[in-house]
């Protein structure tokens, strides 16, 4: 059977940040992998950059590689050297394969320009650090979310596998709703990835981390 | 109850008030405890130790830039600071980030006699916290020699 426990990828160049994200989800009771930068972050996940074709320092991932890490959401610092937090958003964005992976942005400084920047990338959340244990539990409905929706889809593959053969034998109309329908309307969030513009305008206006960035004074 | 254990507990409670109360921890040194249980039994201690290792290393780095005869460049010295900033929000050293706070602001004015005192100050208060939590940790140990168990203190 599947793991219950959700696995994040944290992604901060700074030892003692890494240390304290890691601890902070392992108490959150997710299974935590870390790595100290976005270029890192993207050979875990098995994404090789086009433009690393040349690149002899190039991570040599096998196509097979990232079917195997089942990762349930990523969260980065932003001011990273190289490859910005946000650079690694877009990036994981503009994957056909990890863009509905949720990503969590972390930064020190309240800069609202930055945030809302993130936000319209297809960032799920920005935390201001130090981040929070009670910060954390808002992650389990996005980790949630995709997770569900790839056991539904696999179980719906499943279903249809099994369907097929009766629909071609009767000739007869018989609804049935495969199983993934069945589980969106059971489903009380109805934030699915394809509306995800106005998901995230309800998260905008419906967040309770909403007084973090708002607030113009820098919070130290 | 054991009166030895009693006394210790009350003493340990006393003092980490006063740390909060004098502005030497805030709420972030409580949430960091929060971390700390049975599977990382010293968390604490071991943050707090990279933290001073960082404390360390980055004033290092500062006084090295400051020490420039001729242009000082400022946002290495930045740079440290913005560290040290973040490091120390995380802990919870609050009096070490707030000078934090206007070392920087020295730093973005390029002011080099506010740098420099900030310096002088960044260092001696970092040691005093270390010395302070020593101390905290001084009495957890001697609790649970006495055979007790170190108390949850309530700041508020």
């Amino acid at each position: 059977t599947e793991s219950s426990q959700f696995h994040v990828l944290a992604v901060d160049d700074s030892l003692f940040d890494r240390k304290m994200i890691e601890r902070l989800l392992q108490k959150s009771s997710c299974q935590v992998t870390t790595v100290d930068s976005g270029s890192k972050a993207l050979e875990f996940l098995g994404l090789r950059e086009s433009d690393d074709i040349n690149d002899p320092n190039a991570p040599s991932t096998s196509p097979q590689t990232h079917q195997e890490v089942e990762i349930n959401l990523i969260i980065t610092d932003y001011c990273m050297p190289g490859m910005t937090g946000y650079d690694l958003l877009k990036k994981v964005k503009e994957s056909a394969a990890f863009k509905s992976i949720p990503v969590v942005i972390m930064s020190s400084e309240n800069v609202p320009a930055r945030i809302s920047r993130c936000l319209e990338e297809g960032a799920e959340e920005f935390f201001l650090k130090p981040v929070k244990l009670a910060d954390l539990t808002k992650l389990k409905p996005h980790m949630m979310k995709t997770k569900l929706k790839k056991e539904s889809e696999k179980l719906a593959k499943e279903e249809n596998a099994l369907l097929i053969p009766v629909i071609e034998e009767d000739s007869s109309v018989i609804e049935i709703l495969p199983l993934s329908q069945e589980l969106e309307s059971e489903q009380h969030e109805p934030m699915l990835s394809s509306n995800k513009r106005k998901a995230m305008e309800e998260v905008i206006s419906t967040d309770r981390s909403r007084p973090k960035y708002n607030d113009i004074t820098t919070s130290v | 109850m054991d009166a030895l254990v009693a006394q210790l507990q009350m003493q340990f409670r006393d003092y980490t008030i006063s740390l909060y109360q004098q502005g030497f921890l805030d709420d972030q040194f409580t949430e960091l405890k929060k971390l700390q249980d049975e599977g990382s039994p010293d968390f604490v201690a071991e943050v707090l130790s990279l933290f001073f290792e960082d404390c360390v290393k980055l004033i290092g780095n500062m006084a090295r830039a400051l020490d420039q005869t001729g242009t000082v460049d400022y946002s290495q010295v930045g740079a440290s600071v913005h560290q040290l900033k973040g490091s120390s929000s995380s802990v919870g050293a609050k009096r070490v980030k707030g000078l934090c706070v206007t070392f920087k602001e020295y730093c973005e004015a390029k002011n080099y006699e506010g740098c420099v005192r900030c310096l002088q100050q960044v260092d001696i208060e970092y040691k005093t916290l270390k010395t302070k939590l020593q101390d905290m940790f001084n009495l957890e140990k001697q609790i649970i020699q006495a055979g007790g168990i170190v108390p949850q203190v309530d700041i508020n």
